[in-house]
């Protein structure tokens, strides 16, 4: 262990310099605003995923029994919003990035503190309105607000969930504009580009999705509402617009969200597996660059969603070609990362499982990728269960277990207390045998034919089995959901005290104290060493490093 | 075409397990066999740009075959056959309204014969729904405003699900029915009755109610063009573009004449966007299509169509 452990409870940090809920609401310290938000998406995951329970019960028979038909279409339309916006996009940049990039890079905090309150204050004002929407009467779009239903027909609160995601959209920006500018500007002497945590380049590329994304769909949502409440024709072909222009301006931003959701992910695994198998990562600038061209090559594959929408032949050639190209860089990954694992010395701690389990399912979830971009086969399957489970292996299976892993490998950082280890391993398994079991039978139940969004299948009594075996899944899944919340709630009161370097891991973030002081470093930084310098931590006579603390 | 996306899925089934059992066997092996109280002391090995481009290469190449594959399906599901029967559809919230060439109309029901190629034109009402029938792997939105086509060709007597596959509405997941495909014989048998005769004819009819004759005059000295031959010609517009007469080009001719003028004539024709229905639309269209000589659903197609039935129940036994 590169630091001893010193007596915890006195030493000053981040947690015990102030207290009261105005030291907490008014904080500028991107560790404290990194905690608002894994509070306030802890939130809104369960309430998301309280709806996929309703939802996955009222499957579990082939009638439409449990709930009203306009009911079961706003739980699907309410839980993806939900996951979608106030959950999954913000989930590991705003929790994790927030707490990390500027401890990364050897900065105090990141380079506009002040916007980085705002845009938590943002995302809570969205998400109160993304509530009360819920509350008096919900959407029934579902979350891709397809025109001219969402614009003409559906009569439940389309406006206001809209400006809900409008407001939350600007919080998602101003997180990615900080990052932009804090790596650019506020990186230590010696923390070269080429030197930064994979983890680092991964929110880079993620911020530059944000910047140039987001405001895509903030646009399309005005353009929406304006529709709606001005009649103006943009897209209802009855006012002489086009609907498959919102198609198209949607998934501009909606494809590239996908990669806003899964990069940082790729980032945490990437630090996982290095630290666990003490070794720099296998190609380091072929992982760094392949975030990049997936950011790049992210933002021209949109109208792969559109196979089946009537857009012209050749279109559909060239979005089936460039979303081959997208799928280079992330098989890359995947081998770069197995490709570590060899002549390493691997250990199985809780981190270690998420980041396994991550792969396991992002790669069912990126090989399926690859028959939704087969033109022929896509036309069958599109708008399917096999749809529905592929974005679910990528965005919960793939992201989800990334930001677990994440969770576990810094919360003795950010708490300064460890967990209960046999807990955390046990719930990497239920999570990763929940999760298939879940949606695996999603994968046949879309072959066999089965449409999504439908609420009543009683004349297809043949798709109740696979039903029923993804519902049980569900049930599964959602506990091995429940018990990380409840071991790192107790861990907070009763876990040991966290030393500063647990997993003795390369990375400035383990040079500070556990929790950190609120300027992160006693004495600015200074970086003589490349990233995952994993030999010279193991040698058995360490050179010394610079100490900082 | 089912046999063609399944094999192509089989295909791709066994290409991406090769690869998932290729990452699953080397991360156990490496898993179990670097494990730290086995492999105490980790190798630094920086990477290497020959496995890095081998392993971005070899990739980028099998993709670019399944592409091709893919691509090739696509463009037979989305190219249909000249000679195929024509059957027009109108969805709406939350029902499938079928009307077939000679005049047959159905709710939520279309019968066909088996081995006969049949081509959808389809539009929509109200909001985008999605004709979808599982068992032929074919899937195509329908859009208000427009239309899309899409054609199948059955190969087995049976009823088979119908769709809709994009959300719609509270009713969406009862916005279903079935395809139920005939012998030849006992298609005869349900086309004898309960037709109100070709869409054609009562294409033939709007168009004279509406007065349209009067300046579409046939001896091209009306006031509008001679529609005798027009469809699936090219078409010389007066800005000088030029483009080929399809189902889409005729919609918009009558809903919004002002779009598209042809060269030589001027824009005189008043709009009938709001003063026809869906299915007035389609007869009209049906009946400009009649005027070019290609009648689909007349006797080459139908012998055509035995020949092919033929074949299939060949292949049935």
């Amino acid at each position: 262990m590169a630091m001893p452990n010193g007596p915890q409870g006195e030493r000053e940090n981040y947690l015990n310099k102030e207290y009261g809920v105005g030291s907490w609401l008014l904080t500028t310290d991107h560790k404290r605003i990194a905690l608002l938000y894994l509070m306030s998406i802890t939130f809104f995951f369960f309430i998301g995923g309280f709806f996929a329970l309703l939802i996955r019960l009222e499957l579990l028979t082939p009638a439409g029994d449990l709930v009203q038909a306009d009911t079961y279409n706003k739980l699907f339309t309410m839980h993806g919003m939900v996951m979608v916006f106030f959950f999954l996009i913000p989930s590991i940049p705003a929790v994790l990035g927030n707490f990390l990039v500027p401890m990364m890079i050897g900065a105090k905090d990141l380079a506009f503190p002040r916007i980085n309150l705002l845009s938590w204050y943002l995302y809570i004002i969205g998400g109160v309105m993304m509530l009360h929407c819920m509350l008096t009467g919900g959407v029934d779009t579902g979350w891709t607000f397809y025109t001219p239903y969402s614009t003409a027909f559906t009569n439940t609160k389309i406006v206001e969930a809209g400006l809900a995601i409008f407001v939350a959209g600007f919080s998602s920006i101003l997180t990615g504009l900080n990052f932009v500018v804090t790596i650019h500007r506020m990186r230590a002497p010696g923390m070269t580009w080429s030197r930064l945590p994979l983890f680092i380049w991964a929110h880079y590329a993620t911020s530059i999705i944000q910047l140039l994304g987001t405001p895509v769909v903030a646009i399309t949502i005005v353009l929406v509402a304006a529709e709606r409440t001005l009649h103006l024709g943009i897209f209802d072909p009855k006012l002489g617009g086009d609907p498959l222009l919102f198609q198209h301006l949607f998934w501009f931003y909606s494809h590239p969200a996908v990669y806003i959701m899964i990069l940082p992910s790729m980032g945490i695994v990437s630090e996982i597996i290095a630290c666990f198998s003490r070794k720099r990562i296998f190609g380091y600038n072929f992982v760094a660059l392949s975030s990049i061209a997936i950011a790049v090559f992210g933002f021209l594959v949109w109208a792969h969603h559109l196979f089946v929408a009537g857009i012209s032949i050749y279109a559909a050639f060239v979005f089936s070609l460039l979303s081959y190209a997208v799928a280079v860089p992330s098989a890359v990954k995947t081998f770069n990362w197995t490709a570590t694992l060899y002549k390493g010395s691997i250990r199985y701690d809780a981190p270690m499982l998420y980041a396994f389990g991550f792969i396991g399912l992002f790669m069912m979830g990126g090989l399926t990728g690859l028959f939704l971009s087969a033109l022929g086969i896509d036309v069958h399957v599109t708008d399917t269960y096999f749809v529905v489970a592929h974005f679910h292996y990528i965005m919960v299976g793939g992201a989800v277990m990334g930001y677990l892993g994440g969770m576990h490998f810094w919360w003795p950082k950010i708490s300064g207390r460890l967990y209960p280890e046999g807990w955390a391993r046990l719930a990497a398994l239920i999570v990763f045998i929940g999760f298939h079991l879940t949606f695996f039978p999603q994968f046949v139940l879309g072959y066999l034919g089965m449409p999504r969004r439908y609420y009543d299948y009683s004349h297809m009594p043949e798709f109740q089995v696979l039903n029923v075996l993804s519902t049980a899944g569900a049930t599964i899944l959602g506990v091995g959901y429940l018990l990380p919340m409840i071991y790192f709630l107790w861990s907070m009161r009763y876990g040991k005290p966290a030393p500063d370097n647990p997993w003795n891991a390369a990375g400035l973030e383990w040079k500070s104290a556990s929790p950190p002081p609120t300027f992160n470093f006693d004495v600015e930084p200074v970086v003589t060493w490349e990233a995952y310098n994993y030999e010279e931590l193991d040698a058995p006579h360490p050179q010394e490093a610079p100490v900082v603390r | 075409m089912a046999g063609n996306v399944d094999a192509l899925f089989i295909f791709l089934l066994i290409v991406t397990g090769m690869v998932a059992l290729l990452i699953f066997v080397c991360l156990l092996f490496f898993a179990a066999r670097y494990r730290q109280r086995a492999h105490v002391h980790a190798e630094q090995i920086e990477g290497s740009t020959p496995l890095e481009l081998t392993w971005s290469i070899i990739p980028l190449f099998v993709f670019l075959a399944i592409f091709a594959w893919g691509a090739v399906i696509y463009f037979k599901e989305r190219t249909p056959p000249r000679d195929a029967a024509e059957v027009y559809v109108v969805a709406k919230q939350w029902m499938w309204k079928l009307e077939h060439a000679e005049g047959q109309r159905e709710i939520n029901e279309l019968h066909i014969p088996v081995g006969r190629d049949v081509k959808l034109i389809m539009t929509s009402q109200d909001v985008i729904h999605s004709f979808y029938v599982p068992a032929f792997r074919i899937k195509q939105d329908v859009l208000p405003g427009r239309y899309t086509t899409a054609w199948f060709r059955a190969t087995k007597p049976g009823i088979y699900h119908l769709f809709c596959a994009e959300y719609c509405g509270t009713q969406h997941s009862g916005m279903i029915g079935s395809i139920v495909v005939l012998e030849p014989a006992q298609y005869e048998a349900w086309m004898s009755g309960g037709s109100t005769g070709p869409l054609s004819v009562t294409g033939e009819k709007v168009f004279a109610e509406l007065g349209c004759v009067t300046c579409h005059r046939s001896d091209a000295q009306g006031r509008g063009p001679n529609l005798q031959g027009v469809f699936g010609k090219p078409v010389l517009l007066q800005d000088g573009r030029t483009l080929v007469a399809d189902e889409n080009y005729i919609r918009e001719s009558i809903l919004d004449p002002g779009a598209k003028i042809v060269n030589g004539y001027k824009p005189v024709m008043p709009t009938f966007q709001g003063l026809l229905s869906e299915e007035q639309l389609n007869a009209l269209v049906a009946y400009v299509k009649s005027l070019s000589g290609a009648k689909p659903g007349d006797g080459s197609g139908k012998a055509n169509a035995d020949a092919a039935a033929a074949q299939g129940s060949q292949v049935n036994e």
